[in-house]
């Protein structure tokens, strides 16, 4: 009986396709790895990498240069495991169980302090800067500016900006009451929409919506960075282990090169000191 | 002959299923092994009652973050449960089916907006619209719950809509015929036999809000002190493991499965009291 | 009888008022997000590579890398789910067994995205090596959706009447033609519903995707190839506050295609629905 049922004709085309597509996507997987680097971690520097990433790729086909984000921790525990070739990392000092070998600073970024445009305040020492984000000062009356309280607003703890930042001011407890944000477009838009809040973020970010303080009387130019005045700066570091592997080394070396720094710094970023440090 | 096709195709699904599962016992696996032995190490009793979170420090208590996580779910479910289910109600009993036809995509359309973009209108949009209002930071647990409450909609509505149109037309017409108007027989008759689908409807969303990670952390503030009001600043569960696995390393990062696990076990309480109201009040249908 | 009338009406407008208010959240962020995005969106946007940090150019890898992951999670995904869904409704009888799995199912589908993120890092792209790919996103993806699957599929076939398979076991067909030609035609609207909701989760899902599949922003030319979808493009570019124009633009491409996914899966079910009535 069941030699008469009709069989569903139209169901017999749809494996073979199947099989078809699956083994095309899996043959187009089959790429030659030697030639590839995967860059990770820092994802303040990763629009940029990306960026550096295409022209090299447009001077040099056969190399494949992919970049990922994940943040700076996630860049020197790639590193670390083999996941990436160069770890990226935004970090003032790199943690000492970080036993990456060597280490090549490509940029340098400033950090900016922020409040609302609204906000009177125009200066701020290190110090009152460090008891704000520590809770000791909480009205912004108590600075000279409005009776009103004071949002803080700080970085994930394993943000690079956030661990540069606490770092220069000096150690502290963050305030518990501190909003967190996790990047540096989400701490622009909350400075930029609370009359009372007080950010941090990277300073090629700064826009017309919030304003940044000086601090200790020094406004965060590149002038200034680059003479060493303003403190708040932090280096971006390319991490591998031990050697760069050929491929790996020719794109660190367009990056440390001439095209590719000025391309960082037609961004926003400042040229790095070209220093390679073995740890 | 048809009999052994039929007990392979028996075999094969049953190897299906036990894939199937055994997928998900590995994430459960997973997550167990690599948070127990912090909690034997640290002890529950620090972690969980515990309101100081300072891994730098050494110390790991989570107890503001599970206070949070359950503010939040709770007001996106009480946001989210009945507007999904009256507007389900609505659909599935009062409307014509061409407003039905064209209401029900529009609101599934609704669960394909990525979490971030939810994320981002709230911080656009309503964290300071309640900054404004009510005071505060503007980013709290009211944000949270208000933005999370829009997120499971679709899927309590969509979920309840099928539950209330699966229940046979027939119980709906001796309701009638014993002269019932349209709602009470929906009242008395069809939202009873549609209950146990409803209830999927509701504990699905439950899910989704407890584990949203992306909008709660760009609305909700996440700041590690306890909330003593909607509008304050909160952490949950899943914005305080997002916020630092990238960095945790060790213990720190056990921890953060360690908070996996609760969140697995305040899962698992909720399911139960949920499955232990359907047992007292009517029997399975099967 | 005029009581109840009224309570009729009293129900009736608050129900109704319920549903105004959904469509209108609905309605607002919709309306939202194309008015600040639809004026990017042109053909050089969907067709072009992005250039200049995302500031120029278009989101073509992003489309296709959203396309690629969430089908491939699918295509893992419902195989297993709606396979667990008919053996547990239609080969199990109602027992601790299935009640214990149910709960299980029910319990996963509310561990957060992160940690199947996290597991999907550990497992797929560090211990099994395949690196941050499309293969490791869309395991990830579909372990992530299973449970929706199985949860709405056993619903929907649990909803198929009894008395549909008696009458096809009665002319003599065996319990699997039984399930295939009778049960999960008729159990399919459900079924659809759930694979939709998934498919929905998948496109949005970020968490997850970026820890597993990367966030390259190359094509891919095969599964062990990283890719980023528009929704982790969207959400770097937001985030780092590198172009909030392209970012609305790359959400109006989201919502529009999901808005086109919806639509066509609606017309393929009338589809199947008119071609069985025949």
């Amino acid at each position: 009986m069941s030699r008469m049922l009709p069989r569903a004709r139209p169901r017999s085309w749809r494996v073979p396709v199947f099989i078809a597509v699956a083994c095309g996507l899996l043959a187009g997987s089959c790429a030659d790895r030697a030639s590839s680097v995967t860059l990770a971690g820092s994802t303040a520097f990763q629009p940029f990498a990306e960026k550096l990433a295409d022209a090299y790729d447009a001077a040099h086909p056969e190399i494949d240069v992919t970049v990922q984000g994940g943040g700076s921790a996630v860049g020197i525990s790639a590193a670390i495991n083999g996941a990436a070739q160069i770890g990226m990392a935004d970090l003032v000092e790199l943690p000492p169980d970080a036993k990456i070998p060597t280490a090549f600073v490509v940029a340098r970024d400033g950090i900016a302090v922020i409040v609302n445009p609204a906000n009177g305040i125009a200066d701020l020492t290190m110090a009152r800067i460090r008891d704000i984000y520590a809770g000791a000062i909480r009205n912004w009356k108590d600075l000279g500016g409005p009776d009103r309280l004071i949002t803080v607003v700080s970085r994930e703890s394993g943000s690079g900006t956030r661990s540069s930042f606490e770092t220069i001011l000096g150690r502290f407890d963050l305030a518990d009451s501190a909003i967190i944000q996790d990047s540096n477009g989400t701490v622009r838009a909350t400075v930029a929409d609370d009359a009372g809040a007080i950010g941090y973020l990277s300073y090629g970010l700064v826009s017309d919506a919030i304003k940044a303080v000086k601090v200790d009387g020094l406004p965060c130019t590149t002038e200034l960075i680059l003479a060493g005045k303003y403190r708040l700066v932090r280096p971006i570091y390319f991490l591998c282990m031990g050697e760069p592997s050929p491929a790996a080394k020719g794109f660190i070396d367009y990056v440390l090169g001439p095209a590719g720094q000025a391309s960082i710094e037609a961004d926003g970023l400042l040229p790095a000191t070209t220093s390679r440090g073995a740890r | 002959m048809k009999a052994a096709s039929d007990r392979i195709a028996e075999r094969i699904l049953l190897a299906v299923a036990c894939t199937a599962i055994l997928c998900l016992l590995v994430i459960a696996a997973f997550i167990f092994k690599e948070g127990i032995p912090f909690l034997l190490k640290v002890g529950p009793r620090d972690f969980l009652f515990s309101s100081d979170w300072r891994p730098d420090a050494g110390s790991y208590g989570i107890f503001p973050m599970i206070a949070s996580s359950l503010w939040v779910t709770f007001g996106a479910l009480a946001i989210g449960a009945p507007l999904g289910i009256s507007g389900a109600i609505f659909l599935a009993e009062f409307s014509p089916p061409a407003v039905v036809q064209v209401v029900k995509p529009a609101i599934e359309l609704l669960a394909g907006i990525p979490s971030v973009v939810f994320g981002f209108i709230g911080v656009m949009v309503l964290a300071p619209f309640i900054r404004r209002v009510a005071g505060g930071p503007g980013l709290s647990v009211l944000a949270a719950a208000i933005v999370l409450g829009v997120m499971i909609l679709p899927t309590v509505m969509s979920i309840s809509i099928d539950a209330l149109r699966a229940v046979p037309q027939s119980f709906r017409e001796g309701a009638f015929a014993l002269g019932a108007t349209r709602w009470q027989a929906v009242r008395m008759v069809v939202l009873k036999a549609a209950r146990s689908g409803l209830l999927a409807g509701t504990i699905l969303g439950m899910g989704r809000a407890i584990g949203e990670t992306m909008a709660v952390i760009m609305v909700a503030g996440n700041s590690v002190k306890m909330p003593a009001s909607p509008l304050d600043s909160a952490r949950t569960l899943t914005a305080n493991i997002a916020l630092e696995m990238g960095y945790a390393t060790g213990l720190h990062r056990q921890a953060l499965f360690a908070t996996g696990i609760v969140l697995f076990v305040v899962i698992m309480i909720l399911n139960a009291s949920a499955m232990a109201a359907l047992k007292r009040k009517g029997a399975a249908r099967r | 009888m005029n009581a109840h009338k009224l309570s009729q009406r009293v129900a009736v407008a608050l129900l109704g008022g319920a549903t105004l208010l959904t469509l209108a959240a609905v309605a607002f962020v919709i309306f939202f997000v194309l008015e600040k995005g639809l004026s990017q969106v042109n053909l050089e946007f969907l067709l072009s590579k992005p250039r200049d940090m995302g500031k120029e150019g278009g989101i073509f890898p992003a489309i296709a890398g959203t396309l690629f992951l969430s089908l491939l999670a699918i295509a893992a995904a419902l195989p297993l789910g709606v396979g667990t869904a008919v053996y547990l409704a239609e080969y199990t009888r109602e027992n601790g067994f299935t009640r214990a799995l149910r709960f299980g199912t029910d319990c996963l589908a509310g561990i957060p995205s992160i940690i199947f993120g996290l597991f999907g890092y550990i497992f797929f792209v560090t211990t099994l090596r395949m690196g941050w790919s499309l293969l490791a996103g869309a395991l990830t993806l579909a372990i992530m959706v299973l449970p929706t699957i199985i949860r709405s599929s056993e619903e929907a076939i649990r909803s198929v009447p009894e008395s549909w398979r008696e009458v096809s076991l009665s002319v003599g067909a065996t319990r699997w033609e039984t399930v295939r030609k009778v049960v999960l035609p008729s159990a399919l609207p459900g079924i659809v519903t759930g694979v939709m909701l998934s498919f929905g989760r998948s496109i949005g899902e970020t968490a997850a995707v970026i820890f597993t599949a990367g966030s390259s922003f190359r094509m891919p030319r095969g599964v062990f190839d990283s890719v980023r979808t528009m929704a982790v493009h969207f959400y770097i570019l937001a985030r780092e506050g590198i172009s909030t124009e392209k970012a609305y633009g790359t959400a109006a491409v989201l919502v529009m295609s999901v808005l086109a996914v919806n639509v066509l899966t609606y017309w393929l079910m009338h589809r199947f629905i008119a071609r069985r009535a025949r």
